[in-house]
């Protein structure tokens, strides 16, 4: 009988008891972010769990409508800043689809690799955050050891360590640096057995996986339909990686394992699948960047666009696979120099669907589980 | 399936009810469907074996200058086949069916275009501000807000 | 303290108008003086020393700045506690409030008493040591629920009703897993037991090698020890990423530093106990400490067992660092489940090998055999 259950029963057969609403208030050590949860709980058992959110909106869509679709480059940095690069290239994708730009090829392998690099970082705080919460320090200190090299790769390109604003539309801002392939290639080399050592460490430990493994089970089915994406729908068993199923940029030429949740230590779809496959797509993040860094050709890094940029009126709808989820823009143009309507759709906004849904019945601690499990952020959640 | 296909599949269906097909300029290109039948055209579209949408990519709001409008994005995973939804909205009042009952993905958005435009979703299971305080006043992404100058007494 | 009180007065011979009962408090208060700045020593200490072993683990230095290697850290924490602001909720319960601290702490340095730090050095030889020391560290758990509910606040209510839940159920196992030793020694008083340690290079008497039962209940008792100081892997109450820090998370200033040093506190009793019970307590190796004279004996045997007591506490604080938290629920099954049937079918163990070889442990028998 899982823990629930045997809740619910106890909970049935014991004295009448006052229900408990406490606020897992916008501060909180482990809700990344400002999330606040109100819960309501029976002793440790949640009943209802209901997420408020909003805490960070700073109408991200509204001002897109006031600047030029270059300008709005830096402001997807501050959208998924843990994945800037990933966010600042789904832009740029969206906005060359609507005006049918062609990039430069090298452009497009440079964009590959420092999205990827930047799956890595960001994997590398979920797996770090999540363990913090479940009360392992330690490994948190190692991921963040290990994402201090690829911010000093990434200041090698752009100079900036967290809101890149790299990309542009047409290409990238500037061509990589002098040394930077081989920098990458030797801390490729170092990373590679450090997600061993990890797994090591933590992953299979006993007490770890038993805070993980059959809680807040997803089955695939409802992960579809609601909404989930990403790693979070992939640790259901759906293999669906944009990436591979619709492929964007030079990913068609890229060989590269779609990682899906086998259930290994529980239930298909529980949080240690979930956080299983961001494991292990930091292994398969790392081949990618090392073919990427071995097929990528010379040549520009920028298309010619014009200066004041006015694409034809249209509508796009781009999504990119970005390390919380999909991110989708649909951005819609009527022939002036500023979008008339952007909406970014986040992993992470969506993903909040289920919340409610997947924590009846749990305690307080596994909230924190989910939480961390579904490797939300808020500023993509509130823009 | 190609876009053309699953308009005149609707169209077979529901008749009148779908409008138009959007294919010029529009990536993915939208059918055009009346406010009332979203929830039977969600529900066909969802469950009839060679459309199989079950994934709702996105839902957003849309202000057009002189009217509103609710543009679905769908997406099937057996099938691999995307298409948009839109539905046209008159200025005053605009409200519809939701279609939360059919895709749960779409609470969150649902709730997000009343809290941006003002769109009433009929029968949603949750229809609150999501993004802005539950007393703001006003549709934030609608062309004609005006900022206000207060909030609670504070100068914004 | 009454002999410690006429050595002294024999010592100083102007002291013979003084009437005994002057004596004996002067002794007391002096005692309780000496040890009440030991503990207060360790608890700073032990602070710094938790957090350069935490840096170590983590891959980075811990305090640094603050005198040589940092070492004064705790110093300057101690000083930036009292001088900071004594905010108290409104709508909390104001006594209770600044009660609470008090019983965690008293809980806590109470137990330091019975401690044997050395041949002759323990504040009190009580007769009942083991079961006072039981017995005083359960006022923890009143202070900790008293902290939880004046607090006024949900998570710290959480956190008061886990600590307590957790604290009075692991109280079986740690009890449970001392009997051993008390049953070899035949006494409860620690002076005792470490007493009954001895001989055979003053390292293989230890009641860990006694036989295999008190082996294990050696591990048993480390589990449930560290469970009884709120350490990680059972660090619930405190659960800094849930709750918030848990029951002292209105708590501020001096009046947390107490919760803080009663824990370090905590863990040098416990690690203290782990020592005298099982680790042959301040028997140092080779030497016969008790043949010594007086001073060498004395210096000798406290520097045996603190060192053998701060290896204790650095192992603890290792298993901290590097394991997750156990859930509530799987906490308190794993004491009731597991802990206490085992502290149990161990004590039985225990009891019939000691009627089945007249008291002798393994390494007794290897001696007797080989004729030393």
């Amino acid at each position: 009988m899982s823990a629930a259950e045997s809740n619910a029963r106890a909970r049935a057969e014991a004295l009448p008891t006052q229900e408990m609403t406490i606020n897992m208030g916008p501060q909180h050590p482990s809700t990344h972010g400002v999330l606040r949860v109100i819960l309501r709980t029976d002793g440790e058992v949640v009943s209802n769990a209901r997420p408020d959110v909003g805490y960070l909106h700073r109408g991200l869509e509204k001002i897109g409508e006031r600047v030029t679709y270059a300008q709005f480059m830096p402001f997807t940095d501050r959208l998924d800043y843990l994945a800037a690069m990933n966010c600042n290239c789904a832009w740029a994708w969206a906005v060359e689809k609507l005006a049918n730009i062609e990039v430069p090829e090298r452009a497009e392998y440079i964009r590959v690799i420092v999205c990827e690099l930047n799956r890595i970082s960001s994997h590398l705080i979920a797996f770090g955050s999540f363990t913090a919460d479940m009360g392992a320090f330690t490994p948190f200190l190692y991921s963040i050891r290990e994402r201090e090299r690829v911010n000093d790769l990434f200041e090698d390109i752009c100079g900036n360590r967290l809101t890149y604003n790299y990309a542009r539309i047409g290409g990238v801002s500037g061509d990589l640096p002098p040394g930077f392939i081989e920098k990458t290639k030797e801390f490729l080399d170092y990373f590679e057995p450090k997600i061993d050592e990890y797994n090591e460490l933590i992953s299979y430990n006993k007490i770890f996986v038993n805070r993980l493994a059959n809680v807040a089970v997803v089955s695939a089915a409802d992960a579809v339909a609601y909404g989930l994406t990403g790693p979070s729908l992939r640790g259901s068993g759906v293999a669906f990686d944009l990436r591979r199923d619709e492929p964007y940029s030079v990913y068609p030429k890229l060989d590269f394992k779609v990682c899906v949740g086998t259930g290994e230590r529980g239930t298909v779809g529980d949080c240690f699948d979930r956080y299983m496959v961001r494991i292990n797509e930091m292994r398969e993040s790392v081949k990618i960047v090392r073919q990427a860094i071995a097929q990528i050709p010379d040549g520009p890094v920028l298309a010619k666009v014009p200066r004041i940029f006015k694409p034809a009126a249209g509508e796009a709808y781009v999504r990119t696979e970005c390390p919380r989820g999909e991110t989708g823009i649909y951005v819609i143009s009527d022939g002036t120099a500023n979008p008339y309507r952007l909406k970014i759709r986040t992993g992470s906004f969506v993903s909040m669907n289920i919340f409610e849904t997947v924590t009846k019945g749990l305690m307080i601690a596994d909230i924190v589980a989910v939480i961390g499990s579904l490797d939300i952020i808020l500023p993509e959640i509130d823009r | 399936m190609e876009p053309r296909d699953i308009f005149d599949a609707l169209k077979a269906r529901f008749g009148d009810a779908v409008v138009e097909l959007q294919g010029e300029g529009f990536r993915p290109p939208f059918v055009v469907v009346s406010p009332e039948s979203i929830l039977e055209v969600a529900r066909f579209l969802r469950d009839e074996p060679g459309l199989a949408f079950d994934s709702l990519m996105c839902l957003s709001g849309v202000d057009y200058k002189d009217r509103f409008a609710v543009a679905y994005h769908l997406h099937s995973l057996p099938a691999k086949h995307r298409i948009g939804i839109k539905v046209f909205l008159p200025k005053d009042a605009p409200s519809l069916p939701s279609v939360d009952a059919v895709w749960p993905a779409a609470n969150f958005m649902e709730r997000e275009a009343f809290d941006l435009f003002g769109i009433v979703f009929e029968g949603s299971k949750d229809l609150r501000r999501i993004l802005l305080p539950e007393d703001w006043e006003g549709h934030p992404l609608r062309k004609d807000y005006k900022y206000p100058d207060f909030y609670h007494g504070i100068k914004i | 303290m009454e002999t410690l009180a006429i050595s002294l007065v024999n010592a100083v011979p102007v002291l013979g108008g003084v009437p005994m009962w002057a004596m004996t408090t002067v002794v007391m208060v002096a005692v309780a003086a000496v040890v009440l700045v030991f503990a207060l020593t360790f608890e700073g200490l032990g602070s710094y020393m938790l957090r350069k072993v935490a840096g170590d683990i983590q891959a980075r230095i811990g305090p640094n700045r603050v005198g040589p290697y940092g070492i004064l850290q705790f110093l300057a924490d101690g000083v930036k506690l009292i001088l900071k602001e004594d905010i108290i909720p409104a709508k909390a319960d104001q006594f209770l409030f600044k009660l609470a601290p008090y019983f965690v702490f008293v809980g806590s340095f109470a137990a330091f008493v019975v401690v044997p730090f050395g041949v002759g050095l323990i504040a009190s030889d009580l007769n009942i040591g083991v079961y006072y020391v039981m017995a005083i560290t359960s006022l923890v758990v009143i202070g900790v629920m008293l902290a939880g509910w004046a607090s006024n606040n949900k998570w710290a209510l959480l956190g008061g009703m886990r600590a307590a839940a957790q604290i009075v159920s692991y109280e079986v196992p740690v009890g449970m897993a001392l009997m051993p030793a008390v049953l070899i020694a035949g006494s409860l008083s620690l002076q005792d037991i470490v007493r009954s340690q001895g001989g055979l290079f003053g390292v293989f008497g230890w009641n860990l090698f006694h036989n295999p039962f008190t082996f294990f209940s050696f591990l048993l008792y480390f589990t449930a020890a560290q469970a009884e100081t709120n350490q990680t892997p059972f660090d619930l109450p405190e659960a800094e990423s849930e709750l918030v820090s848990g029951y002292n998370v209105e708590y501020s200033g001096i009046r947390f530093a107490m919760f803080f040093m009663a824990e370090f506190g905590d863990m040098f009793v416990v690690a203290a106990l782990a020592t005298a019970c099982f680790l042959g307590g301040w028997h140092v190796p080779y030497f016969n400490a008790q043949a010594l004279p007086p001073l060498w004996g004395n210096i000798l045997s406290l520097c045996v067992f603190l060192a053998k007591a701060l290896g204790m506490v650095l192992l603890m604080m290792w298993v901290r660092w590097t394991l997750p938290r156990l859930r509530v629920d799987q906490l308190m099954r794993m004491a009731w489940k597991y802990l206490i049937p085992l502290t149990f079918v161990n004590l039985l163990g225990v009891s019939l090998w000691l009627l089945l070889f007249n008291g002798k442990g393994i390494p007794q028998m290897i001696a007797g055999m080989i004729g030393r």
